[in-house]
Order: C-alpha cells, then structure tokens, then sequence
C-alpha cells in the first residue's frame, strides 16, 4: 500500500518542459479512482461498531461471536467497497493484503499467548527450594520440591548427546562441503534428509530395540542420550553445512597456492573461518533436543531421586518430570500442587531452550564471518 | 543468507569475483586453438618441472609437491569425514533392520488383521489388535494440521518477507525462529489447559450449526464440557506447532526472489498482490512444498502434544468433534507403560513405529521428489 504514494502524487519541477503537459493530464486519469489512505481504519472501526450493535441488540455472551463477526464484516465490507470505487484488480489486492495480515496475528498471537500463560504459570512456583530439591519423598499432595533431579539430568543427557553427535555431524558437514563428490555424497545429503524427518518416537523406539531389548538392560541415562544424538546428528549436519558454504572459496585457493595440503586447509583455514558459525549452529542443534520427551519416555524412565550416573538406573528430565506430574493430577486436591510443579519445570525448561538460542543468535550477530 | 540450493560450492561464486576466470578455464577445457591448455606451464615454470622436487636454482625444496605425509593427513582425514557420513548411512538401516526384526512378533502372533483390525489388546490372550484406528487418527489430524497451518505459514511469510518493515521484519523474523525452538511438549500443555477449555464453545457451534457435515457432527455432546479431546483439537494444535517451522523455511525462499523478477512485475503495473501471484510465489513454489513436508513429517510423528490432548481411542470415528483417537506416536508413548513384560504388546508397539517410520520415510521421499523436479523446471 505505501505503493500507491509514488504514483499518486508526481513532482512538479517547473523547469521541466513536460510539466506542463503533465499537468494537463489528471493524476486520476492515470491511476484510477483510490480509497482514500484512512480507508482501512474507517471500515476496521465501523466494523467493530456494528459488531459491538449486533452483540448488545442480540445479546452475545464473551468476545469471542463478537470478535469474529467484526473481523469477518471488515474482510467483506473493505473488500466490497474497494471493489465499488477501485475495481476488481486493486479489491483482490486489498483482500489479499488483509488476509496475509490476519494470518500473521491468527499465528503469532497463539505463539506468543503460550509463552505467556507458560512465564505466568510456571513463575509463580520458581523459588530457592525449587531449584536446589529434588522430588524424593513428596509426594503429589505434599508441596515444597523441586527440580534439580530433573535439571541435572537433563544437563547430562544433552551434554553426552552433544559430544557424540556434534563431532560426526561437522565431520560429516566437511565430508558433503569439501570432498563431497558422486553417488556416495549423494547418498548421504539424501538420508541426511531422510533422517531430519525421523520421528523422535522412533528414534527411541530404535535404541530400545537395539540396546534396552538386544541387551536386556534396564532403562538407563546413556541410552537416552544415544537417541537424542541419533536426532541431533542430521540438525547439526545441516546447519554446520550452510555455515561451511559461506566460507569463501577465495580462502581455500590461497591456502591451495601456499601449497597446504587440503586437510591442513581444512583445520587452518576452513574451520577457524567458519568457527563462529559452527558454534551457533551447535548450540541450536542443542536446543532442538533439549525438550524432546518421547524418547525418554522409552528409555530413560523417570525417578523423584537424584541420579548422577548416566549407565545406571533410571533418571529425571525436566520434559519426564512434567509429563510426571501431569500424569499425577488426577486426584482433585492434589492437581492445583502437581500442575504447579508442572509449570515451573516447562518454564525452565522453555527458558534453558530459548537461553540456547538467543545465545546462538547474540554469537552469530557478534562474529559474523567477515567475507559473505 | 546461504544459498540452500547451491550443492556445488565450485561453480556458483567464482563468477561473482572475476567473470573471466571460469570462462578461460572452459575455453581452455574445450580445446579452443590458441587457448593454453590447462596443464601446460609458462616457459620459465618448465625447468621445474624437468627436476621435480628441486627449486629452480637446484636445491630440494622443502614442502614437497607430494610428498607421502601429505598425501597420509589428507587420506586419514578425508576417511574420518566420510566415515562419519557412512554411519549416517549404517543409522540409518539399523534403524529399519531393528525396527522390522523386532516386530515381527507382532505380525506372526496378532489374531487380528494388522492393517484393519480397530482394536488395541495386544496384552490379551490371544492378542488382539490393527493400525487401522491409529493410522487414520495420524493422517487426519496432519491432514487438519496442514489445511490450518500451511496457508496461514505461508501468509506469515509473505508478511515478514514483503509486507513489513526491513526492521520489523528482522525482528519478527527471529521471533517466529525462537517460537520453531519451543519443546512440543509445552504446546501439549497449553492446548490441555488453555486451548481445549477455549474452544469447547467454538466446536458446540460447529457441532451445532454445520452438524450437516459429517465431520463436525459430535452426536452425543449436549453441552460444551462435553467437546475437548478430540481429532480437531490435535490438529489445531499441530497447525500451530509447525507454522513456525514451515514460515521459516518459506521465508528463507520468498528473500531469495530476484530483485529484478519482481520489478518486471511492477513495471507491467501488478498490484502487489499480482507481483507476489506471478513472481514470489512461482519461484518459492519448491520452497513452500519442501517446508510443507518439513512440516507435515513433524506433525506426523509429533507424540507428546498429541498424547496430552488426546483420549485413546481405537476406532475410525469421522466425526472429528467427538473424543477419541489416536496415533502411532501417541500410541508407543501411552501404551508403552501398560506393555510391561508382555513381548507382543512391545512387538505391537514396534509395529507402530515400524509403520510410522514408512509414512515419514515415504513423505519425506515424496518431497525431494518434487523438489528435485521443480528445480529442473525453474532452472
């Protein structure tokens, strides 16, 4: 719409001999009949307004009927009157316009309403207890503990996942950047692919098979963290592949020309170059596991003790714990103090997530490769 | 940002730098006469090479063309990378050998039929269960996922690629890319405590007033408490759940239009709407399928989001406002508990994701499919 100004109103520069002939011609003529620029306002507001009527005349209980009838008339209203002045090209464009706008609100208001209801909820909960307890031997209608059996655990199995799927998802980046050549790197961008969209339930359900049953072993820590990596691998592949591309090609050839063997460049050149933005994409790597429960569910358990040994016996996660003491909401007088507990787990870990990433983002912004 | 499509590092920016380089190369390559051919040397660069190893005035150089501890770093490395590409690839069938090994149980012990039978025992003696509940429950709820979430991704994107400010559209950005980071698990719960108590009155008006439809129909619901756990609400909350993810991707492909296809489109007088009808959206077409996937394989295999909103359920039921339903995902999670030390019931499970791990791997073909074929029609 901010369009319509450069048309709508041409300079006038006197010495030009054309102006005179430009004012001969009307603006209108060129650029047919417009809704005036406070057009949208007006109809927004009469739409409210005979929304606002209708609910009083017909007595509507809630916002909601009211909210949608005036949304739905200012989409047709508008329309309908651009259609009558502007023609059936610039009413298409307004409706277009409208709709893309609303699906921006009809998205981000639910997004940002979760976080919301979830800082809301989970902050009231948040104390010293909170963080520095466990949840052994409190039980669902007891107040007081906490999550630290939850927040050690996850810490370790994300630590663990990270160390074994970070070093073959880069290695694996510089095999697709550097050498990747033929059938076999093709194969592997594809099941990198493939692998993005592996559920995380059957990535679980995978390692249960191979270790929990072929082994016949108990639910333990690490193999929870062998799930989570199995996820993380082709996220960090990907990233740290786009990161590697942005390294220029300029680099490698001088490098090349000095006579540095290519593994010498890589490690010398390449990755110092790139290092910035392999660490963000790490830490975003990161945050995309950090919440996953579904596999945990498997493979993992849940124990209200303080594990500190991911090979042995079960152990707390944040993403377990909620889904714990949800489950033990059951009983009325006892949901208000579990469903508390909830809250403040999810908020923690919503915060550890977005920590992760805001981070990522604040390193990238920092040390921005300095060729694009 | 990267170019995404660019597999080929070599080719794409060395045009940029110095337009001729690349081309003499070609012309040299394709043995053009009076070009040099690649490989033969300047005249003083000869006497080198007639003593291989020894700097022009006769002493052995010190780096080495090729000596053999060069060539064992690069071997050494170049396997660990590839190595580490292999065992993407050996993940990958272990995952498919394991999964179809350890649920044949469930095939050879199943008294019902796997793919039809509704119904989910597999503890009872004799077991007694089939996909076809929990198969239809996946699709449909990704079906109304996508229906919801991918028009209104798209819009997103078009908003924060050609519509908003260049500072809000920065800033909105990065916000739509911390809501993609948010656990799934945390939309479960708000749809449990915040969606499904708000919307209950929106379905008693669907249920009543287009109750024609089959699908809106709720047939015993007499009041709105009555309305919640159902097919709708889990694909409005894996609407949601993806529209980050999917307008990211989207995004990412409306910023790549080139400028000068859209100012072909406003010097023709388009009306913004018919620049992004003719130039936006043809180009970002590959995109906007390839992110749709992207999203519909999350919205596939989403479990915990779907087992907090959703009542268990082992029957094809159309009408999507009355509770119930199921799927695979949701289904290993909550069962998973009560399979205990019964191995058919694990087996049945396994099944489970044997069959979604199908799904996904066919979708996910499918989409590179297209792209692949759409690249060679925009190229």
């Amino acid at each position: 719409m901010s369009e319509t100004g450069r048309f709508g109103t041409p300079t006038v520069d006197p010495a030009d001999p054309l102006t005179e002939r430009r004012r001969a011609v009307p603006v209108s003529a060129l650029v047919g009949a417009r809704l005036p620029s406070w057009a949208p306002y007006a109809a927004g507001a009469a739409a409210v307004g005979v929304a606002l009527i209708l609910k009083a005349a017909l007595g509507w209980e809630g916002w909601g009927t009211s909210f949608w009838t005036a949304a739905l008339l200012f989409v047709i209203g508008f329309t309908a009157w651009s259609f009558s002045v502007e023609g059936r090209r610039r009413a298409k464009d307004r409706l277009a316009s409208t709709l893309i706008y609303a699906s921006f609100v009809a998205a981000v208001v639910p997004l940002v309403l979760i976080l919301f209801y979830i800082g809301v909820k989970g902050f009231s909960v948040f104390s010293v207890t909170f963080f520095t307890n466990s949840m052994n031997g409190v039980t669902s209608r007891q107040e007081g503990g906490g999550l630290y059996h939850a927040l050690i655990g996850t810490l370790e199995l994300v630590a663990i996942a990270s160390v074994i799927a970070l070093p073959i998802g880069i290695f694996t980046a510089i095999y697709l950047v550097e050498y990747g050549r033929g059938k076999f790197a093709r194969a592997v961008t594809f099941f990198v692919d493939v692998m993005t969209g592996v559920p995380s339930i059957v990535a679980g359900l995978f390692v249960y098979t191979f270790l929990l049953l072929g082994f016949g072993l108990r639910p333990f820590g690490f193999a929870g963290a062998i799930a989570l990596a199995i996820l993380m691998i082709p996220v960090s592949v990907r990233a740290s592949e786009e990161m590697l591309k942005l390294v220029p090609r300029d680099l490698r050839e001088a490098s090349y020309a000095l006579g540095v063997p290519k593994w010498r460049t890589i490690i010398k050149v390449v990755l110092p170059t790139a290092l910035s933005g392999l660490i963000t994409s790490s830490l975003l790597a990161i945050a995309r596991i950090t919440g996953e429960t579904a596999p945990l569910i498997l493979l993992v358990g849940y124990t209200a003790r303080i594990n500190y040994d991911p090979f042995q016996g079960d152990m707390a996660t944040l993403p377990m714990m909620v889904w714990d003491q949800l489950g033990k909401r059951a009983g009325t007088t006892s949901s208000d103090l579990t469903e508390a507990r909830a809250w403040g787990a999810a908020l923690t870990l919503v915060l550890l997530v977005l920590i992760l990433n805001i981070g990522a983002r604040l390193l990238a912004r920092l040390f921005q490769p300095k060729a694009r | 940002m990267a170019n995404t499509t660019d597999t080929d590092p070599m080719s794409g920016d060395r045009f940029e730098t110095d337009p001729m380089s690349g081309d003499r190369f070609e012309i040299a390559a394709m043995g053009v006469p009076g070009a040099r051919e690649i490989g033969e040397l300047e005249p003083d660069a000869a006497a080198t090479v007639a003593h291989p190893g020894l700097t022009p005035d006769g002493r052995p150089a010190e780096g080495g063309v090729s000596g053999s501890a060069v060539r064992l770093g690069d071997r050494i490395f170049k396997a660990l990378a590839a190595g580490s590409g292999g065992l993407l690839l050996v993940i990958m069938a272990a995952i498919a050998i394991f999964l179809i090994w350890k649920a044949i149980p469930a095939f050879t012990q199943d008294t019902g039929n796997i793919f039809t039978t509704q119904s989910w025992t597999p503890q009872a003696t004799p077991p007694y269960f089939g996909m076809a509940a929990v198969f239809f429950g996946t699709i449909i709820s990704s079906i109304i996922a996508m229906v919801i979430g991918v028009p209104v991704a798209v819009g997103v994107a078009l908003f924060i690629s050609h519509y908003a400010t260049r500072r809000a559209s920065t800033v909105l950005g990065g916000l739509i890319d911390l809501l993609a980071a948010v656990p799934s698990l945390v939309f479960g719960m708000w749809g449990l405590y915040f969606l499904i108590p708000q919307t209950q009155g929106f379905q008693m008006w669907l249920s009543t007033y287009f109750g024609w439809i089959p699908l809106f129909k709720n047939q015993t619901a007499t009041t709105p408490e009555q309305f919640g756990k159902d097919l709708l609400i889990a694909g409005m909350i894996l609407a949601i759940m993806i529209i980050p993810i999917v307008s990211a991707v989207t995004r990412e492909v409306f910023l790549q239009v080139p400028r000068e296809t859209m100012d072909a489109a406003w010097a023709l007088g388009a009306t913004k709407w018919e620049m992004i009808r003719t130039a936006v959206l043809p180009f970002g077409r590959a995109g906007i399928i390839s992110a749709s996937m992207l999203g519909l394989g999350r919205a596939l295999g989403e479990t915990i989001a779907v087992a907090l909103v959703l009542n268990s359920g082992y029957v094809i039921n159309w009408h999507l406002t009355e509770p119930g339903g199921d799927t695979f995902a949701s289904t290993i999670a909550l069962k998973f508990g009560e399979a205990g030390s019964s191995p058919v019931a694990i087996a049945a499970l396994i099944a489970a994701g044997l069959f979604l791990f199908v799904i996904t791997l066919v979708v996910n073909t499918a989409a590179r499919i297209v792209i692949a074929r759409k690249k060679e029609f925009t190229a």
